[in-house]
């Protein structure tokens, strides 16, 4: 069977900076995957490359083995792959529910004629899809604020509602861009139970973060890169002891 | 006091035609924020589809097709939709400032059409003998004005609850997320474009029926009833009674009627006739006060800004 999700030898130019340099990752069905590198590494390129947002300038990418490069963020969703974002919170005026709504994907209310000739279905994909909605956002103990805009959220509870929307769409693995940033310490606990239980479940995960504690705590694999390339990968105990880590995150590596 | 009920059911009637086009600048606007300031242009092509298809054959000028009313109507929604898809169609992304000049453009257009394209027109004669609904009442004014009535309250119920079911949709809420942020609507795999297209064609439609309605009404058209001033009454209307909300927009829409129509009354009745002419200019000055109260006492007219929680 082929990884979840593989890159090989992705390079990513702007201009006359290269961001990412011939990187290769393989995510294997099941784990959770852990990027780190000091800040400017490359790593938020890294991601937006495997989402499809940002589009490689050479390298391959291959989803189940299906190759993806090339293809719009909205359409490796579809395909399974989701992501959520370091910085976009989710749209501030609508509901949490709304939110939640509109990241399920291939709701035929969503098709202008559908509301008038497939009423039945339209209603019958609605419930489901909340029903579904508030499990979720139950597990992720939002349920409570269902009914309220998204900009009443805290900082750490926005990235909650990342994930639960990421989970709408019902993904095999799941993108984290810093799930830590701005999160309090016991929100944190939460997150980090919450991954875990998500995990058990058979979701993969590759999560960016600079929280080295939460990434000994949750990841499998670690690979840390520096200046746009790979510099070691192995368990977080291995990565944490190596030398050349200690240097790149001292900034050795300028 | 017969005479009055029948003017006041004449005054709504109007009222309420002119309702449905704000119903359309509501969907355009309030729910997706399409900026569309070519809204005449858009009720002038339905306005002529219907009379064309519905009038009798008339010497100088193509038509005489005589189609059933409401085939009119439906042909009506149909074209002036189309119409609204192509222009959504050729400004491609439809960002605010590119779409607005279009439609304005638009709207210039079809004036200009209307006016010189005589063979299809009628020209600045307009078109005549357009049926009117329940003409078989014609004899009797207040039972005519009061069946009138029940067909334009018909129509506009019916299109109130379609863009209700609408906004309230699947479809809808892509809608007002694409309004809200764009960019993350188009990461959850919505298509900004394809959407955007789509809410400004039905709201075209709904415009060009609202053009047709009218003109059936009246019975006659012509291409100064198509000027920049009824774009400029739809907008004053949307704001006053909400955008965003469907029953604002029709509140809003009666509410400005008045005043406007209530304006012209004061200057005919007040002014000394060969004044009258210049005082025609205070319907706008009243329209515009009335603008400039709502914004600064209720922003977001009668029925704005209220979210459904």
């Amino acid at each position: 069977m082929p990884p979840v999700l593989e890159a090989q030898n992705l390079t990513k130019r702007f201009g006359g900076l290269t961001a990412v340099q011939a990187m290769s990752i393989t995510v294997a069905e099941g784990e959770i995957l852990g990027l780190i590198g000091p800040n400017g590494a490359g790593k938020t390129t890294m991601f937006d490359l495997l989402a499809g947002s940002v589009q490689p300038t050479s390298g391959a990418i291959r989803l189940r083995g299906r190759d993806v490069a090339g293809q719009p963020a909205h359409l490796r969703l579809k395909q399974g792959m989701g992501r959520t974002f370091q910085i976009r919170a989710p749209s501030p005026e609508l509901t949490l529910m709304e939110n939640m709504l509109l990241s399920r994907q291939d709701q035929s209310g969503e098709r202008l004629w559908a509301n008038f000739t497939a009423l039945g279905r339209v209603r019958a994909e609605e419930r489901s899809a909340r029903d579904k909605a508030h499990e979720v956002l139950d597990m992720l103990l939002l349920d409570r604020l269902a009914d309220e805009p998204a900009r009443v959220l805290s900082g750490g509870q926005r990235k909650l509602l990342e994930l639960a929307r990421v989970l709408m769409a019902d993904p095999s693995v799941i993108l984290l861009d810093e799930p830590a940033a701005g999160v309090n310490a016991s929100l944190l606990e939460t997150i980090i139970d919450r991954i875990r239980e998500i995990n058990a479940r058979g979701v993969t995960f590759l999560l960016i973060e600079h929280n080295i504690d939460m990434v000994s705590r949750l990841c499998h694999r670690v690979m840390v890169m520096a200046s746009g390339a790979l510099l070691c990968e192995g368990s977080p105990e291995e990565v944490a002891r190596d030398p050349r880590v200690i240097e790149a995150y001292l900034g050795g590596a300028g | 006091m017969i005479d009055l009920l029948g003017y006041g059911a004449f005054f709504l009637s109007t009222a309420l035609i002119l309702g449905i086009i704000t119903l359309g600048l509501n969907l355009q606007w309030g729910l997706t924020g399409l900026f569309n300031v070519g809204i005449a242009g858009f009720v002038a092509i339905g306005a002529y589809t219907s009379a064309i298809l519905t009038t009798p054959e008339t010497a100088d000028r193509i038509g005489g097709f005589g189609w059933p009313m409401l085939a009119g109507w439906a042909a009506a929604m149909a074209v002036t939709g189309l119409a609204a898809a192509l222009t959504g169609f050729a400004t491609l992304r439809l960002k605010a400032d590119y779409l607005a000049i279009t439609t304005f453009g638009v709207a210039v257009v079809m004036q200009l059409v209307a006016l010189n394209a005589q063979s299809l027109t009628g020209g600045p004669f307009g078109v005549a003998f357009i049926p009117r609904p329940m003409a078989g009442l014609a004899d009797t004014p207040v039972a005519f004005n009061f069946a009138n009535l029940a067909v334009v309250i018909a129509v506009t119920l019916a299109v109130y609850l379609a863009l209700e079911h609408l906004s309230r949709s699947p479809w809808g809420r892509v809608l007002r997320a694409l309004r809200e942020d764009e960019r993350a609507a188009i990461s959850l795999g919505k298509s900004a474009r394809s959407y955007r297209i789509q809410a400004f064609a039905v709201g075209g439609a709904v415009m060009g029926l609202g053009g047709a309605v009218q003109a059936h009404f009246i019975g006659f058209i012509a291409p100064n009833n198509y000027l920049p001033t009824l774009t400029f009454q739809i907008w004053a209307m949307l704001m006053v009674g909400g955008s965003g909300s469907n029953r604002g927009a029709l509140l809003g829409t009666v509410v400005v009627w008045a005043i406007w129509v209530g304006a012209g009354a004061f200057s005919s009745a007040m002014v000394p006739t060969d004044w009258q002419a210049r005082t025609a200019s205070l319907q706008i000055v009243a329209i515009g006060v009335m603008l400039c109260l709502i914004l600064l006492l209720r922003p977001a007219g009668f029925f704005g800004g209220r979210r459904k929680r």
